[in-house]
């Protein structure tokens, strides 16, 4: 039994309703912890005065200089002593989770014993950098947790200026859109930068994730510094008799402004089955008996559209692969920043595909490390140097994949000019 | 005298990594990796996939509170163990999924998951789970909370996440200060702070870097300055975007106020490539208050752009999708939200955002 509770008059108003109450929670563990009694008023206390009292510090476990959010409460009487003494120090440990966020629930319930005897008894699942968040332990508690999180065969994530915990998506685990093997990508990356991520050095975070398709659930374009995405190269593959379900099902109408209207290059368009065009780049697949859909693949921008809405019925190629996008990052400090493409295509199949991959990102890493300022992120960093320049530093030949347009103003050297094309015809001369 | 007992030998960290995710996969999954052939919706919550080895897989996927406490979890992995083979996953959005590859036990499993309350939807055209970050109850710079703000609009949106019968997904964030952890969103509900912050001279030559701090203002309007014979810094307050960059590496420079930190309501956020190119969120309202802890003014703002766009969208289109389409002046007009100055971008590339065309729908 624990101390009588705090009055949570506020808190109290989040357990009505019919979703999972976190204050539910929160209020069964202080039945047993003096801990998550004073959480619980620390917490009450942010409501009633609308501001946060936790300060960082440095709090960590041996051999690593980060992975630990620590916190301290900063909610103290006259004397400078902690009001909420029991929840004076609530510390976080950052955790990473197997790709895909799959567990077995023998080891989610270890990880239940390990935080009930070390910790608060909360946890994430999981972060918005895809930790696993054990959230709230002593700073004296927080090796012993670790040590035994760790002897399970879980790793410290990232925090800082260092490379950060990751994120895949179910891919080809459970899912037919799945275009490499994003755990295998996830962790040969990720595992080549242990020591990146255990002791941050680097000028500011850089994030990896890993999407198995251009639907890209991991939202890795828009907030990691190197997005993989799955794509393919050849044609989009049919199945007859799930087309011709789906045709029974939902109709012409739903066929015309569902599927080909939306399609973003006008790539798909329905024909008599007779004149239906055949040829390398064609993909054609019959809805009924007279009329089918005819795709041609060249101008096919694997945007996904067409796949979601007729799973099975179309999809993805098999020549699979990812497109390599960098520098994409949210708003501080120079505004928004969306990957943009830094390969086009990268076949992702054999064990030297994925060497290749783990290759680009040590490049990357490399060259950001030496010259990136402190605290700028890739997509700044980019920004400010241009592409080219860091392209050249990670060894990537240009393509005109990259660019949505090219150059709409003339404020530029073209000296070289001739030098360049040479260039590109030795290079095509010799491939 | 005893003699000093030997210290215990100090526990090296093992540097395992990112663990293998095949000791946590479903035997059908692990069987059919890489394998999968197409896959369908029974039901809301609940999805179906069919492997080439003609093996199949249900999914029943619930939404949970994310911040869980270890008797929830342990009743997930109760409900795992009972009908799932011991198998679970977490979405990006912090739904849970079960697997199971008999579909006799898809439907007691749902009773179970909603007996526990654990709601059970969040696929296809549904609202999903709010993705969100840690506010009050654990991070040091928060405008305001996190877990609170998504459990009072997961209590108005429980139908919505359901049922699918929006036009297409929604995906929402919540973010409790600027740096926008929460992530880009079709609607996204994110601190905007009014006032610059206020400044404890006392305090910042002990506690900052004072040029780290001068460095990360994006609009140059902070410099050192020696306040009362105290090296300290000042904020030039006319160019002063109150943005809170400087709170972080600079605690005494308060941004957070009871009052003047407001939410603004971003919409239009695409991650997917699905049709348009992925797309960022734009700022359509702002101002509203902090008003813990339930911020009725934030759920009424929400749902009103909800319920407008699952009135007038057409399927498959996304919120963006549907913007573009009707245009933001009839955005505007149809949601009854009014279009300010604010509205109107002068960052870097804003001309960008401008109407550079004869295009306007009357």
């Amino acid at each position: 039994m624990a101390k009588p509770m705090h009055p949570t008059p506020n808190l109290d108003q989040l357990e009505s309703g019919p979703w999972p109450s976190f204050v539910t929670g929160l209020k069964r563990l202080a039945k047993d912890k003096d801990y998550m009694v004073d959480i619980l008023g620390h917490l009450e206390h942010s409501y009633q005065t609308r501001k946060g009292y936790w300060k960082g510090g440095t709090v960590g476990v041996r051999g690593y200089g980060g992975g630990v959010i620590p916190r301290f409460s900063e909610i103290k009487d006259d004397a400078g002593k902690p009001v909420f003494k029991d929840a004076a120090e609530f510390h976080t440990l950052r955790i990473m989770p197997p790709p895909g966020m799959h567990y077995n629930t023998a080891t989610l319930r270890q990880f239940c014993d390990i935080w009930e005897e070390h910790g608060s008894g909360l946890i994430a699942f999981h972060g918005q950098s895809g930790d696993i968040m054990f959230q709230g332990a002593t700073s004296e508690n927080v090796q012993p947790a670790f040590d035994a999180i760790n002897d399970m065969g879980f790793d410290m994530g990232g925090a800082g200026p260092a490379v950060r915990t990751s994120m895949s998506c179910v891919g080809a685990a459970r899912c037919e859109q799945s275009c490499y093997d994003e755990a295998k990508a996830h962790r040969e990356v990720l595992n080549t930068f242990l020591d990146d991520i255990h002791r941050p050095a680097l000028p500011y975070k850089f994030k990896f994730k890993f999407s198995g398709c251009p639907n890209d659930c991991m939202n890795s374009i828009q907030r990691s510094d190197m997005a993989v995405i799955g794509t393919w190269r050849d044609n989009i593959r049919t199945d007859e008799a799930l087309a011709k379900k789906w045709f029974a099902k939902h109709g012409m109408n739903e066929l015309v402004n569902d599927v080909v209207a939306r399609c973003p290059t006008k790539a798909i368009q329905i024909k008599e089955i007779k004149d239906v065009r055949k040829g390398d780049n064609f993909s054609s697949v019959a809805v009924n008996d007279s009329q089918a859909l005819e795709i041609d693949n060249k101008d096919c921008v694997r945007c996904m559209h067409c796949i979601n809405v007729m799973t099975g019925a179309l999809a993805t190629g098999v020549d699979k692969g990812a497109t390599i996008l960098m520098g994409g990052k949210r708003t501080l400090k120079i505004g928004d920043l969306m990957g943009t493409v830094v390969i086009p295509f990268l076949p992702l199949k054999t064990d030297e595909d994925y060497e290749k991959l783990v290759d680009l990102g040590q490049k990357t890493i490399d060259f950001f490390a030496e010259n990136a300022l402190e605290h700028e992120r890739t997509g700044e960093m980019i920004e400010r140097i241009g592409l080219v320049n860091f392209l050249e530093g990670i060894e990537v030949d240009i393509d005109p994949n990259m660019v949505s347009a090219p150059r709409m103003n003339p404020y530029v050297n073209t000296i070289g000019w001739d030098d360049e094309v040479a260039k590109i015809n030795a290079k095509k001369a010799a491939a | 005298m005893n003699a000093p007992t030997p210290a215990a030998p100090l526990r090296k960290a093992v540097e395992c990594g990112v663990p293998d995710n095949t000791p946590h996969l479903h035997p059908t999954m692990l069987k059919n990796y890489g394998n999968w052939k197409y896959h369908d919706r029974p039901r809301p919550g609940v999805l179906h996939h069919v492997a080439h080895s003609g093996d199949e897989i249900w999914t029943v996927r619930a939404g949970t509170q994310r911040q869980m406490d270890v008797f929830t979890i342990r009743t997930l992995c109760d409900i795992a163990d009972k009908f799932a083979e011991g198998f679970v996953r977490f979405t990006i959005r912090s739904n849970i999924e079960f697997m199971v590859a008999d579909p006799k036990k898809v439907d007691p499993m749902i009773v179970e998951l909603e007996k526990n309350g654990f709601p059970v939807g969040g696929t296809g055209n549904s609202v999903s789970m709010v993705s969100h970050t840690q506010g009050w109850l654990h991070c040091d710079i928060p405008g305001t909370d996190a877990s609170g703000v998504v459990k009072s609009m997961m209590d108005e949106l429980y139908n919505e996440f359901k049922t699918e019968e929006m036009p297409n997904r929604v995906h929402m964030s919540t973010s409790c200060c600027e740096i926008n952890c929460g992530g880009q969103a079709d609607i996204a509900i994110i601190i905007q702070h009014t006032k610059p912050p206020k400044i404890n001279h006392d305090m910042v030559a002990n506690v900052c870097e004072r040029p780290t701090v001068v460095a990360r203002c994006p609009v140059a309007a902070i410099r050192p300055a020696l306040v009362n014979g105290k090296p300290s810094l000042e904020v030039d307050e006319k160019k002063c975007i109150c943005c809170g960059a400087c709170y972080p590496p600079c605690p005494p420079m308060q941004i957070n106020d009871p009052e003047y930190s407001k939410l603004a309501i971003w919409v239009g956020g695409k991650n997917s490539n699905a049709r348009g190119k992925p797309t960022f969120m734009k700022m359509v309202a702002s101002g509203l208050p902090n008003n813990a802890p339930r911020w009725p003014e934030v759920n009424a703002a929400v749902g009103n752009i909800l319920r407008t766009y699952k009135a007038d969208a057409r399927p498959w289109e996304r919120l963006s999708d549907w913007i573009d389409r009707i245009g933001w002046p009839r955005f505007f007009e149809k949601t009854g939200l009014p279009f300010t100055k604010y509205l109107i971008d002068d960052w870097r590339g804003s001309r960008a955002n401008l109407n550079a065309s004869t295009h306007i729908r009357f």
